[in-house]
C-alpha cells in the first residue's frame, strides 16, 4: 500500500505539534475563539450540537487493516466506541474533548493518518472510485492520480485560500461510482482513439444550494498535461470567482454565469503559460505512487468453494461485486443494518473489519462514499468463512445498493448547520422495508438523505432524495425523485409540498407501489421506470387527495 | 402591536467539553436547562446577552434562544433544535443527555 515520504510524515507530525500549542494556548486563553477556529477547522476540528467532531480524512477511501484498527482504539481510547463514515469517504468522531485532539492526531500520525484538508476553503481530500483497482471495467487505478494531486494540493502555497471549499474526484472505470459529475473538477480516466490513457476533464459540478452537474471542458486531457490544466483552472476560478457572496462562490456559479466556452477559452490560455514553464512531473515521483498502487501479489487460481447457505447466496448476490480477476470478489460490508444510522460502526466491527482484511483480503479496506466499507480484494474461496464472521459481528446484512442501503448525513442529531433530522428518518425507512426478500424484488434504489441544503447526504442525486428542513418551526421532508450519481448523473426533480417526519414513511411506501405497478417487468429499475413514464404517477401517488381534488374539478 | 416578547435564555457550548450549557441567574453556567436565567424583555434579554458572554474561555459560540415556560416558570424549548440540543442525538439513546439535564 502507498507510503507517506518521510517529508509527509514529518509535515504531518510538524502539523500536531503546531496544533497541540496551539490548542494548548486556547486553554489557557492566549488565543481567542475568533483567531482559534480557523486554526481548528484547518486541523479537521468542528464543534457539532453536543460536542467536538473530528473529521479525519481517508485519501481516496484506502486504509490499511492497521489504520482501522488505530480508528477503533481511537474510539475507545477517546470517544464513545464508535465513528461515522461519511459521503466524503472520511471518518468523523462525534465526541472529542478538546483537550485530547492532539493525542488523537497523534495517533493517527502513527498510522499515517491526519486531518488535513477535510475542512476550510480548500482543496479538500480527493476522492476516488472505492473500487479502484479491482473493478472489473477499470481503465486504470484513479488512486495514482488522486495521490499526485493530493501531492500537489496539500499546502500548495496559491490555493490553500480559495474562495470556497474545492472537491475533486477520480474515477479510472465506466461506472462512475465516485460520482465525478458532482465534483467541482470531476476526472474521468478514457482511452483516446490511439488507445493512450488520459482524462475527460469536467468542471463545475456541485450539489448543495445551487445543485449542478458537470460540464465537460476537455474531452481528452493527455496524462502528463494534468497538473498544468488543473493549475489552470484553480487559476481562472481564484482570479475569476465570486468572493462578493459565499453562496455564490463554488466554480459551478462562475461555470453557470459565464459559460463553459468562454471558461474554456480562458483556461486554455491559461494552460498554455502553464505548460510552457511546467517541468513536468518528476518521473521518480510518479514511479514511486506508481509503486504504492501496485496490485497485491493476488494468489493463483484455485478452486471455488460453492455457497451453500440460502443467507450467504443472497448476500453474495447483492454485496459481492465481480473483481478484474474472475476468481477474486469485491466485498461490499453494509454499514446499514437494518435500523442502524448509516455509516455508524463500532470499535468491535471495526476490529472484524481489519482482521478479515488482514487474514483474507490482502490487508486492504475501502471507504465507499455511500457509507459502507469495502475488502477490495478477496478470493472468492473465502467468501463463507468471511460472511460468516461478519454475520457474528452483525454486519452481513444483504442490503448494498437496495431501499435499505440509505445514504443519510449526520443531520440535526449531530451538526450544528442542520435544519433536521435525517438520520431517524432512514432508520424508519429501512425498518418499514425490513423484509429483505420484499426488497430485492423492488431491485435497486437509493435514497439520500440530507439535513439541510448543503447536501452532504447528496440528495440530489438519489433516486428518491429527501431534504429535511425546519418549516415553522417543525421538520419537513421534501422528496425529489429521479436523481442519479453514476456516470447517466442528473439532478432529482422536486415532487411537491414536503412532508412530516410521520409521513415520509407512508410516503415512500406509495411511491414504492407506483414503481411496481408501473414497471414492465421485474428487471426494469425504479430509475428507469421514472425515466420512461416521468414525474406524473409518482405525484399522483404522493399527493393523492390532491389528485382526487383536481379530478374533481 | 409589537410582538410579543417570547422568554429567552442564554445557551453556548463549553470550551473544553463542547457540551451544550445554559447562563444561570447567578452569573455561572450550568448543563441543566431548568437552572438557567430567563429574560423576559428585550432589554432584560441584551443584558443577559452581554453577561453571558464575559467568559470567552469558558463558553464558546454564545446567542439567546426562545423558550417557554412551564407550570413553574422553568425554561423549555420550543424549537426542536433546543430539544435536540437539550436531549443529545436521538439515533443513539444511549447518548441522550436527559438524566444530566432534568433538575
Ligand atoms: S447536509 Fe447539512 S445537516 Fe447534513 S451534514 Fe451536511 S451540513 Fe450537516
Amino acid at each position: 500500500m502507498y507510503q507517506y515520504t518521510d517529508f509527509d510524515q514529518a509535515f504531518v507530525r510538524e502539523r500536531v505539534a503546531e496544533f497541540r500549542d496551539q490548542v494548548e494556548r486556547r486553554i489557557e486563553g492566549t488565543l481567542s475563539e475568533d483567531e482559534f477556529k480557523p486554526l481548528r477547522l484547518m486541523n479537521g476540528l468542528y464543534l457539532q450540537l453536543h460536542a467536538y467532531m473530528l473529521r479525519i480524512a481517508v485519501p481516496y477511501g484506502t486504509l490499511s487493516s492497521r489504520q482501522m484498527r488505530q480508528f477503533a482504539y481511537i474510539a475507545d481510547t477517546w470517544d464513545r466506541g464508535y465513528g461515522h463514515f461519511t459521503t466524503r469517504q472520511n471518518l468523523q468522531f462525534n465526541w472529542p474533548k478538546l483537550k485530547d485532539v492532539p493525542d488523537m492526531l497523534d495517533a493517527l500520525a502513527d498510522v499515517q493518518m491526519h486531518a488535513i484538508q477535510t475542512s476550510g476553503n480548500c482543496i479538500r481530500n480527493v476522492t476516488a472510485d472505492h473500487f479502484a483497482g479491482a473493478a472489473a471495467d477499470e481503465i486504470e487505478d484513479p488512486r495514482v492520480t488522486a495521490e499526485l494531486l493530493r501531492q500537489w494540493s496539500t499546502d500548495h502555497p496559491e490555493f490553500t485560500w480559495l474562495g470556497r471549499k474545492f472537491k475533486i474526484a477520480v474515477t479510472g472505470a465506466e461506472n462512475d461510482r465516485a460520482v465525478v459529475k458532482a465534483h467541482d473538477i470531476g476526472l474521468r480516466i478514457v482511452r483516446n482513439e490511439a488507445g493512450e490513457p488520459g482524462y475527460e476533464v469536467l468542471v463545475g459540478g456541485g450539489l448543495g444550494r445551487t445543485p449542478m452537474i458537470g460540464k465537460v471542458i476537455r474531452d481528452f486531457l493527455p496524462k502528463a498535461h494534468l497538473l498544468p490544466y488543473l493549475e489552470a483552472i484553480l487559476q481562472t476560478y481564484n482570479l475569476d470567482g465570486r468572493r462578493d457572496n459565499k453562496y455564490k462562490a463554488r466554480i459551478k456559479i462562475l461555470v453557470h454565469e459565464t459559460g463553459i466556452e468562454e471558461i474554456r477559452a480562458r483556461v486554455e490560455a491559461k494552460f498554455a503559460e502553464n505548460l510552457a514553464v511546467f517541468p513536468g512531473v518528476n518521473p521518480d515521483v510518479l514511479a514511486r505512487i506508481e509503486a504504492g498502487f501496485a496490485a497485491p501479489a493476488f494468489e493463483p487460481v484455485s478452486d471455488v468453494v460453492p455457497a451453500v447457505s440460502a443467507g450467504l447466496r443472497s448476500w453474495i448476490d447483492t454485496n459481492v461485486t465481480a473483481h478484474r480477476l474472475p476468481h477474486y470478489a469485491i466485498v461490499t460490508i453494509s454499514l446499514k443494518g437494518i435500523g442502524e444510522t448509516p455509516g455508524d460502526a463500532t470499535s468491535a466491527q471495526m476490529r472484524v473489519m481489519a482482521d478479515l482484511a488482514e487474514e483474507f483480503a490482502h490487508d486492504e479496506l475501502r471507504i465507499s462514499h455511500e457509507q459502507n466499507v469495502i475488502l477490495p480484494h478477496v478470493p472468492r474461496r473465502h467468501l463463507a468463512a468471511i460472511y460468516a464472521r461478519l454475520k457474528d459481528a452483525g454486519l452481513a446484512t444483504a442490503n448494498v445498493g437496495l431501499i435499505s442501503d440509505i445514504i443519510a448525513c449526520p443531520g440535526m442529531d449531530y451538526c450544528a448547520l442542520a435544519t433536521a433530522r435525517s438520520i431517524p428518518i432512514a432508520q424508519d425507512i429501512a425498518t418499514a422495508f425490513a423484509d429483505l426478500d420484499r426488497q430485492r424484488d423492488i431491485g435497486p434504489l437509493k435514497i439520500k438523505i440530507s439535513g439541510c441544503i448543503n447536501a452532504c447526504g447528496h440528495h440530489h442525486v438519489g433516486h428518491i432524495g429527501i431534504l429535511g428542513l425546519d418549516r415553522a418551526g417543525v421538520e419537513n421532508y421534501q422528496i425529489t425523485l429521479g436523481g442519479d450519481g453514476t456516470e447517466t448523473a442528473a439532478i432529482g426533480e422536486r415532487a411537491g409540498p414536503g412532508f412530516s417526519a410521520d409521513e415520509v414513511v407512508p410516503a415512500i411506501e406509495r411511491l414504492v407501489e407506483a414503481y411496481l405497478d408501473e414497471r414492465q417487468d421485474t428487471e426494469e429499475t425504479f430509475l428507469e421506470v421514472f425515466r420512461r413514464v416521468g414525474m406524473a404517477p409518482f405525484k399522483a401517488a404522493l399527493y393523492p387527495a390532491q389528485e382526487a381534488r383536481s379530478n374533481a374539478a | 402591536m409589537a410582538k410579543v416578547f417570547a422568554p429567552q435564555i442564554a445557551t453556548g457550548n463549553d470550551l473544553l467539553e463542547g457540551d451544550v450549557v445554559y447562563f444561570t441567574a447567578a452569573g455561572g453556567w450550568t448543563r441543566v436547562l431548568a437552572e438557567a436565567a430567563t429574560a423576559g424583555s428585550r432589554e432584560e434579554a441584551d443584558a443577559l446577552l452581554a453577561r453571558a458572554s464575559k467568559f470567552p474561555n469558558e463558553v464558546v459560540g454564545v446567542y439567546l434562544t426562545d423558550m417557554a415556560l412551564d407550570a413553574e416558570g422553568r425554561p423549555v424549548p420550543v424549537h426542536f433544535r433546543e430539544e435536540f440540543r437539550l436531549k443529545g442525538p436521538s439515533n443513539r439513546p444511549e447518548h441522550a443527555r436527559a438524566a444530566a439535564t432534568q433538575a
